[in-house]
This record gives structure tokens, C-alpha cells and sequence, in this order.
């Protein structure tokens, strides 16, 4: 595979199966070193686990792994602390304060006393210093959210793997999260970002990979990839009542409060053509607004349409 | 040939990252230390009460009523045996709740990521259950002293033996953590394998004193070894010899501790 000296991660033809099922079958796709990466598919498209196995808590069948040129197998030491993964479950040690906890972490990826600093500041910067002396188990899931990802970043990886960090957390952590990472982004961090809330992917993701069945669907950048989409999206009131006309049924794709919403093919559908169909069959617009495709959109095409194949052998 | 300048391996800041055995081992042996000093009513005072009330009930019903080595009272024949069967007990619970609870709670992650190899993922279990051990050992020793005089015919033994047991169940203690997925798994193994091999293993009783059957079923017992060699270290008698003793004891925690460093090699039940 074409990995370059630059790569924080490079995933080499992976598989992996659980009985019968294939959770992962030949992944293969490289994260340059300092990108903002996201990695999207819908539940059970293989995500956590491709997570898992870059962090050593899953074993790869087939195929290999590495992080910034460590392979994750045989040069697993090295692998692991230049990696710092958020799990995607409110994981704690109950027998332990923030701060003690946090200091432990440290500690396993060798870390002393040198790294306190670091960790009192990550502790003002994720909003935890009021909490810094309370145990574990009396915290909220915010904030318990907030120590794992302190503890993911104790040991200051250069590449950080967010597994669904903003899972059920309230808009406040979403805001001090993403001001916190795209700090440590911008001072030279990887970041690979797996989430289900596709405007955050859109917004902060420089590339995204959408996989899907374990198999790779697309990895493009995100401009590049709200590009590919072919439609665009019109909005229309109608102001007086009437059947819309036959040409325009096939391309509706949503009602919402009185509103119906045409998904047109760029080529095909000019917006004219819509109003000249609606002036005919003797309709007048209240209302008109046309829309962008998002990564939402794309994601719903990509992950739902059966016909089309998957990226073979992986993507770049 | 790309003639752009080869970025160093890690910005300087990561420096912090440097890998070091020796921290990661200390911090995770002294992370399981404060794990069961936090709770000590339960991990350290439980045990040597219940310990000291079996010293109580037995010798008062057994004094003078059971044969047990020349010149040794019953009550000073069953202090020894009763601190290494607590011994025996709180190091296996020691490490295989501890492994049980990080596995249940799913807190086993920030282990498992961490760039800690088998060796010091059991180096630090062995060493804190040592710790617990010792700190029940003593506790218990100290109080029983307070009514019964102890002679130490050979220290160098009692700590050889201590220190073969304690290791022994601590690992025994790590496989049976690695194993169990639910506390039910761990309670099966406690409550037929440890409790019932340490109970008929001479506690209360010279095996001497035992039919013909229980004699020889005894001698296939290693907790037997371990806390025979253990008296022995007190009074300077014992019903196998000491070599014996130790010998098995070692050999228990040389097989122990193969199977164990396997299943930490191979991340076995540990990593899917």
C-alpha cells in the first residue's frame, strides 16, 4: 500500500469476524498526519471495531495496522502510547478521584510528575476543576465524558481517536470539546472523529471516510464529497390547494408543515422546469427555498443505496 | 525523492510520552495498593476478624483435645495455620476481584490500551496482593501474639513460604479474574476450589491425625505445602520437611504463573 512517511495511521487490508459475521473485510485507507479525519457509517458498519483494533483491544484476522509507521502487532509499545483513544461507553474506576484518576493514566504510559501540569491544565481547559478532587462515581455522565477524554490526552498523543465523543452530551461539552481539540489540532494533533452528528463531521472534518457492511464506501474530503452529490433540494408552499402535478411526484422527498421538499438532479430537473410545471397544472408558490445537499444527505444515499459498490481494496 | 523535510516522529511536546516500564509497573502496582487500601474495613478488617474468631471458637473447643506436634499447644499449632489460610484467601480475592471489577465496570480499556506488557500487568497484581497479604498477616500476627507466645524457629523459611503462597494465589487470583466474565464465575472458584482446598489443607488439624485416604488426598494439595512450610518456619517441625514444602510451593507458582503469563501474552478472554 502507498503509506507515506507523513501518515499518522495507515490501515492495511483488515478483516476481522465474529462467528459468522464480517465486522471488518478489507479495510484499507491511510490518515496523514494532522488532518481532522472522520470516520462515519451507520451502527454495525464496523467503526468501533476498526477503533478497537487500532487501539489493541480487538485482534486483527488479517491485515495490519499503523500508527505514525509502529505497526500496532509487532511494534505494539511504541504503537499504543502515541495514541490516545476516547471509548465510546461512560467508562470509570469507581475507587478513585478525577485527578488521581488522571495521574494513574499517566503513569501506565510512563509518565510522572512531569505530566501534572499538563493535567491541571486539561482539567480547566474541559471545564473539571471544580471536580478535580471528586471521586468518580459521583459525577454525571458529562462530566465523566470529560475525564475520559482527559485521560485519552493525558500522555499528549499526536494522534487522538474520538470514538462518538458528543454521544448524549449537552450542547455546553460539545462546545468546549470542539474548542479544545481544534487547539491541539491546530498545534499539529491528528484527530479522527467518528460520530452520528454528521453537521459536526461536516464542520470540523477535513476528510471523511463513510464505511459501511465493514467495507470502505467512499473516503473523499469533505468539500470534495458535497460536491460528488449530483441533487439539490427545493423547498415549495403552494398557496392555493390542488394535486401537484404527475412529472413533479417521483421527486419529492419530504412534507413538513404544509411544505413539500423535490430532490433534483442537477442536469435533469432545471428549477424552471418545476415552475413552469407548477404554472401549468394552474399553481401558485407561497413559499420557495432551495437547499444544499449537507453530509447528511450524502450519508443516506451512500449507506442506503444496495446497488452501489463499495470502494474495493480500500480508498485514498 | 521527496526532498520536503522528513517530520520528526513526535512534536516536542510529546515528550511526556516517553515509555518507561519501570513507571508504567510502579503505577499500576501502586493503583491496585490504593484500590483495597480504600476499603480497608472490607479487604483487611473483615478478614482478620473472621480469622481471629476461628482462632477463638476452635481453641476453645480444641484445646486439648487434638494431637498436634511435642510441645506445641493446639492454640499455637492453629495461628500460623489460620494467618496463611487468610494469607492464601486475600491474595487470591485481592487480584481476581480486582480484574473481575475492571472487566465488568469496563475500566479494563485504560489497561488494555495502555502500552503495559504482560510482565508488568503481573508483576503489579503479584505485588499488591503481596501487600495485602502481608498487611492481613501482620494485623492477625499481632493481635494473636497478644494471647498466645509464637516462637520463629526459621524466618528465612516463614518468609519463603509467605512469599511462594502469597504469589501463588495472587496469580491463581489473576487467571480466575481472567477467566470469570461475571462475578458468579468468581464466586464459583472461591467457593470450590479456594475455599475448600484451604479448609482441608491442615489448618485445624496435623494430617497425621487423618485416616488413611484423607493422608495421602492431602499431599496433593498445595495449599497443604504452603501452610505446613509455613508452621514449620514457627516451631521447627511439620509433617513433611521443609525442602518438601517449598518445593511445591515453588513448583505451584512456576506452573501458575506459565499459564497466567500466557493469557497475558495472548490477551486471552481479555482482548476479542
Amino acid at each position: 500500500m502507498n503509506t507515506s512517511s507523513t501518515d499518522a495511521l495507515s490501515i492495511d487490508g483488515v478483516r476481522k469476524a465474529y462467528g459468522k459475521v464480517q465486522a471488518l473485510d478489507g479495510v484499507s485507507f491511510n490518515i496523514r498526519r494532522g488532518e481532522f479525519f472522520g470516520l462515519l457509517g451507520p451502527n454495525g458498519a464496523g467503526k468501533s471495531t476498526l477503533i478497537s483494533i487500532i487501539a489493541g483491544l480487538v485482534r486483527v484476522d488479517e491485515g495490519r495496522i499503523g500508527v505514525l509507521g509502529h505497526d500496532t502487532v509487532r511494534d505494539w509499545r511504541s504503537a499504543r502510547r502515541l495514541i490516545g483513544v476516547v471509548p465510546q461507553e461512560l467508562v470509570f474506576d469507581p475507587f478513585f478521584k478525577v485527578v488521581d484518576m488522571l495521574r494513574i493514566q499517566a503513569g501506565y504510559y510512563g509518565c510522572g510528575r512531569e505530566s501534572w501540569p499538563w493535567i491541571d491544565e486539561m482539567l480547566v481547559k474541559l471545564d473539571l476543576e471544580n471536580k478535580r478532587n471528586a471521586s468518580m462515581r459521583t459525577l454525571s455522565g458529562g462530566m465523566k465524558r470529560r475525564v475520559l477524554i482527559a485521560q485519552a490526552l493525558v500522555h499528549r498523543p499526536p494522534v487522538v481517536i474520538l470514538d462518538e465523543p458528543t454521544a448524549g452530551v449537552d450542547v455546553e461539552l460539545r462546545r468546549t470539546l470542539w474548542s479544545f481539540m481544534s487547539e491541539l489540532h491546530a498545534k499539529g494533533t491528528t484527530v479522527v472523529l467518528t460520530t452520528h452528528y454528521l453537521e459536526e463531521a461536516q464542520d470540523l472534518c477535513e476528510r471523511i471516510a463513510i464505511i459501511d457492511k465493514g467495507k470502505v464506501r467512499v473516503i473523499e474530503t469533505t468539500a470534495q464529497l458535497l460536491d460528488r452529490h449530483p441533487f439539490r433540494f427545493l423547498r415549495i408552499k403552494l398557496a392555493n390547494e390542488g394535486l401537484l402535478p404527475e412529472s413533479l411526484r417521483p421527486l419529492v422527498s419530504g412534507e413538513k408543515n404544509g411544505s413539500i421538499e423535490l430532490r433534483l438532479d442537477r442536469e435533469k430537473h432545471p428549477i424552471s422546469g418545476v415552475f413552469t410545471a407548477l404554472r401549468a397544472a394552474g399553481l401558485d408558490l407561497e413559499d420557495v427555498h432551495t437547499r444544499e445537499p449537507d453530509l447528511e444527505d450524502i450519508f443516506i444515499e451512500l449507506t442506503h443505496d444496495k446497488s452501489r459498490p463499495a470502494v474495493a481494496g480500500g480508498a485514498r | 525523492m521527496n526532498q520536503e523535510k522528513k517530520p520528526t516522529l513526535l512534536p516536542p511536546e510529546t515528550d511526556l510520552a516517553r515509555f518507561s516500564d519501570r513507571v508504567g509497573f510502579v503505577t499500576l502496582t501502586v493503583k491496585e495498593i490504593k484500590r483495597f487500601w480504600n476499603v480497608l474495613g472490607q479487604t483487611v478488617t473483615a478478614p482478620v476478624v473472621t480469622a481471629l474468631l476461628y482462632l477463638l471458637v476452635f481453641a476453645q473447643a480444641m484445646q486439648g483435645r487434638a494431637q498436634v506436634y511435642p510441645g506445641v499447644s493446639y492454640t499455637e499449632f492453629l495461628v500460623p495455620g489460620l494467618v496463611m489460610m487468610t494469607v492464601i484467601q486475600n491474595a487470591f480475592a485481592n487480584s481476581s476481584s480486582s480484574l473481575t471489577q475492571s472487566k465488568i465496570m469496563g475500566n479494563l480499556v485504560f489497561l488494555l490500551m495502555a502500552p503495559l506488557g504482560a510482565w508488568e500487568w503481573f508483576a503489579a497484581y503479584v505485588v499488591a496482593a503481596l501487600v495485602r497479604a502481608a498487611l492481613v498477616a501482620s494485623v492477625m500476627l499481632l493481635v494473636a501474639l497478644l494471647f498466645v507466645p509464637l516462637p520463629v524457629h526459621a524466618p528465612l523459611a516463614l518468609l519463603a513460604m509467605f512469599l511462594l503462597s502469597g504469589a501463588s494465589l495472587a496469580v491463581l487470583g489473576l487467571i480466575a479474574g481472567i477467566v470469570a466474565s461475571k462475578f458468579d464465575h468468581l464466586a464459583a472458584f472461591t467457593n470450590f476450589i479456594i475455599t475448600p482446598l484451604s479448609f482441608l489443607s491442615g489448618v485445624f488439624y496435623s494430617v497425621h491425625a487423618l485416616p488413611p485416604f484423607w493422608y495421602t488426598a492431602s499431599h496433593f494439595n498445595p495449599f497443604f505445602y504452603m501452610i505446613d512450610g509455613f508452621r514449620y518456619g514457627f516451631f521447627g517441625q511439620a509433617d513433611v520437611p521443609i525442602g518438601l514444602s517449598l518445593l511445591w510451593a515453588a513448583g505451584f507458582l512456576a506452573l501458575l504463573s506459565t499459564i497466567c503469563l500466557w493469557m497475558l501474552m495472548t490477551g486471552y478472554k481479555l482482548r476479542r
